[in-house]
């Protein structure tokens, strides 16, 4: 490389010199020209190049950057860079009432939005020392399934994307389809539902919600088999997966991994089950695991979890009984029945009557409960569920009043991406892909 | 979570008394196993609730009043009615008393012992409190990292996840005086037991320092440095403390109560209506 030096510094154009970085009135003007790799590599690594991948790259899911230096095709290290879609959430929530907090947490990870929310609103009901309705707590799991599903397809769907198995792209979001149109049916939004609140849900179900979720039971079952045709017995997607992304449990266990990962290194740990919430000691489903702890047994546990999840979503039919769907404490649920009008979802027509018509008392406490909130008790509490990433815990701290003090979001996908260069490095630079995919990070999650 | 018993779920007006909020110990107190004398936090509770007696709340470690502000926003004077002058006691948790209730006894006592085997003094944990089925442990700084690997590597104890580390500011709204406001929080799982407990540390914001436990840890190498983007918690030890979600040239640390939510005002339908942070508080 040395004489390609003295020719490089021999040859150096006026332009090239100009091309550096230059002062001006208004600071400092970098100019970026490229074809200076020479200068930044030493003469004894020749081949060591720091790559820079994203935040704007097709399989970086969203805005991840990576930094990669490379020896040859060899990953020697890798570097993970987040915090391009940080939104301050959790500040946010100490400027809004419990109930408000809702719809900013469903908006964390977007596509676990309704575990966001079941997760925030298990918290503060731990906090409240409330227990919602029975009804409430199934639907619950009856969502949190389909969504787990939703997930699950587009982690399929984006992955193998990334991989160039386009059709698993088009197959996956083409059922993640069908999943948003039935949450959309049953919560009145595709995606940041805000359908769950602190102390039950914001409106029931719609009245025929039982077809539509058979029917979609039946369509996914008919169509899961596809996956295995398209995907799980391909040779050129197996090679592309088996031995890659190795994580064994103990690596696990030190980076924080959970969810998919931990399982796909043989332990069996999901909340769902460990620490059961919201009913679901009453459901029968298996925990899939697998031994191998590569990217081919993270697919194939997200596959069986759908399958899983189907199982409970069939049961969760069954156990759904007419009831109440909120406490009854008229202090924590919301004044208002909701129903769709003409002009989009909002009060009822029986409730505003009576609270402009009839009762004053009425219309007073509507406007405390809706613009003052809840007064939560002072304390805090952890909660955790089994998101489709791993565990999604909430830290939640209550000085008694009605606003949060401290909503802390213990995100998997945050902690599960710091798998990463232990996952990648040593291997080939198209292994990263293969990595990053299989820990299906959702960077709204990371950066909150 | 649910085998404890004697939680709190009416200890509900934390105004820093003296009440017990793990008093239902009931039939699970048989099974646990009961050691003679041996209390390994109470006795040094009291005694770190004295040092620290110069907080609002008489002898608790740290209590942040909440200024209730009138119902229409009115601040200072204009208030007639005496109602904004409210001012509620501040949150302070207070030490639970043994029984603590289904396995925080025996945990207690494990981590006692295990304290004692490795020569660490008690009173590396300042206070116990139990509330809500959850145990948390209010421990000196200077111990953190030592706790840590104890709590991971005693065969009884057994955290083998350390499920986040992040921060918690308990400035008080008006201003008062608090003591050690700054907190730092551990969510810890033991997987083996099925187990989770809750480490706290506090801090001064003078004096933000506070190992590290990356070398017990290594998950806790994000966690740190967002509670350090964010509150500006100097983790000593750690192996890159470094912005993580703010820009690196970000000045101040935006989780603090000091720091400004912003925000501009937004005019809808010919009225302004002000940043959240700028709207009436009623609470």
């Amino acid at each position: 490389m040395s004489t390609t030096d003295e020719t490089r510094a021999a040859t150096e154009t006026r332009e090239a010199q100009q091309a550096r970085e230059r002062e001006t009135t208004e600071g400092t003007v970098y100019t970026v020209t490229g074809g200076d790799w020479d200068t930044l590599i030493d003469s004894e690594h020749d081949d060591r190049i720091v790559i820079n991948m994203g935040p704007q790259h097709p399989s970086t899911h969203g805005v991840l950057r990576l930094v990669l230096e490379l020896e040859g095709e060899t990953v020697t290290q890798g570097r993970t860079v987040i915090g391009y879609l940080h939104t301050g959430i959790e500040k946010n929530c100490e400027y809004r009432t419990w109930t408000q907090g809702v719809t900013f947490v469903t908006r964390m990870d977007y596509l676990a939005p309704l575990f966001n929310e079941a997760a925030y609103c298990l918290g503060v009901e731990k906090l409240l020392g409330v227990e919602v309705p029975r009804r409430a707590q199934h639907i619950r799991v009856l969502l949190m399934e389909l969504n787990r599903i939703g997930s699950h397809l587009v982690c399929l769907a984006t992955g193998g994307m990334e991989l160039g198995a386009l059709t698993g792209m088009t197959a996956g979001f083409r059922e993640r389809e069908e999943v948003l149109h039935l949450l959309e049916y049953l919560t009145g939004l595709r995606m940041n539902h805000a359908f769950i609140r602190p102390g039950g849900l914001s409106q029931d179900l719609p009245e025929d919600w039982k077809e539509k979720v058979t029917d979609f039971v039946a369509v996914m079952k008919s169509r899961m088999p596809d996956y295995d045709k398209l995907l799980t017995g391909q040779p050129i997607w197996r090679q592309r997966l088996e031995g890659v992304g190795y994580l064994p449990v103990d690596g696990c266990l030190a980076l924080g991994a959970t969810g998919p990962i931990l399982r796909s290194a043989g332990l069996p740990w999901d909340q769902r089950k460990v620490e059961p919430y919201s009913g679901y000691e009453e459901y029968d489903f298996e925990v899939p695991t697998a031994t191998e702890a590569d990217c081919y047994a993270r697919y194939r546990l997200r596959v069986e979890e759908i399958h899983e999840s189907l199982k409970i979503v069939e049961q969760a039919v069954r156990k759904i009984e007419p009831g109440p769907v909120m406490v009854e404490d008229r202090k924590i649920a919301w004044p208002a029945q909701l129903s769709i009008g003409s002009d989009g979802m909002g009060n009822t027509l029986e409730h505003v009557r009576k609270i402009m018509g009839q009762s004053m008392e009425s219309l007073i406490h509507h406007f405390k409960l809706v613009t003052e909130g809840f007064h939560v008790p002072a304390g805090q509490v952890y909660q955790s569920v089994e998101s489709p990433r791993g565990e999604l815990g909430y830290h939640l701290v209550s000085d008694g009043g009605t606003r949060p003090v401290r909503v802390h979001v213990r995100d998997p996908s945050f902690v599960n991406l710091q798998c990463m260069p232990a996952m990648s490095e040593g291997g080939m630079v198209a292994d990263v892909i293969a990595a990053v995919a299989s820990i299906d990070p959702v960077m709204g999650g990371v950066d909150r | 979570m649910s085998e404890p018993t004697g939680t709190s779920k009416d200890a509900q007006e934390p105004t820093g008394g003296a009440q017990s909020s793990a008093e239902a110990s009931g039939p699970a107190t048989a099974e646990q196993r009961t050691r003679g004398g041996e209390r390994p936090a109470s006795g040094e509770v009291e005694q770190a609730a004295d040092d620290a007696g110069s907080t609002v709340e008489g002898g608790t470690r740290q209590a942040a009043t909440r200024e209730r502000s009138g119902m229409f926003g009115v601040r200072g004077s204009g208030d007639t009615s005496g109602f904004g002058g409210l001012r509620l006691p501040g949150y302070a948790p207070a030490p639970a008393e043994r029984p603590y209730g289904g396995w925080f006894d025996e945990l207690a006592d494990d981590l006692g012992e295990a304290l004692d085997e490795r020569s660490v003094p008690r009173s590396a944990i300042e206070q116990v409190t139990v509330d809500r089925g959850e145990i948390t442990f209010y421990v000196e700084r200077d111990r953190v990292l030592e706790l840590a690997r104890i709590l991971r590597d005693d065969p009884n104890l057994r955290f083998e996840l350390c499920s986040g580390v992040s921060g918690v500011d308990y400035s008080a709204p008006d201003g008062a005086p608090v003591t050690r406001p700054m907190h730092v929080v551990y969510h810890l799982l033991s997987m083996t037991y099925r187990r989770r407990i809750r480490l706290e540390v506090a801090l001064d914001f003078e004096d933000p320092h506070v190992p590290s436990v990356v070398e017990v840890y290594p998950t806790a190498d994000w966690h740190e440095r967002e509670t350090w983007d964010m509150f500006g918690v100097i983790f000593d030890g750690h192996p890159a403390l470094t912005r993580i979600l703010m820009p690196d040239d970000w000045e101040g640390h935006p989780q603090r109560k000091s720091y400004p939510l912003g925000g501009i005002p937004v005019e809808y339908k010919g009225a302004e209506i002000p940043p959240p942070d700028q709207r009436r508080a009623y609470s």
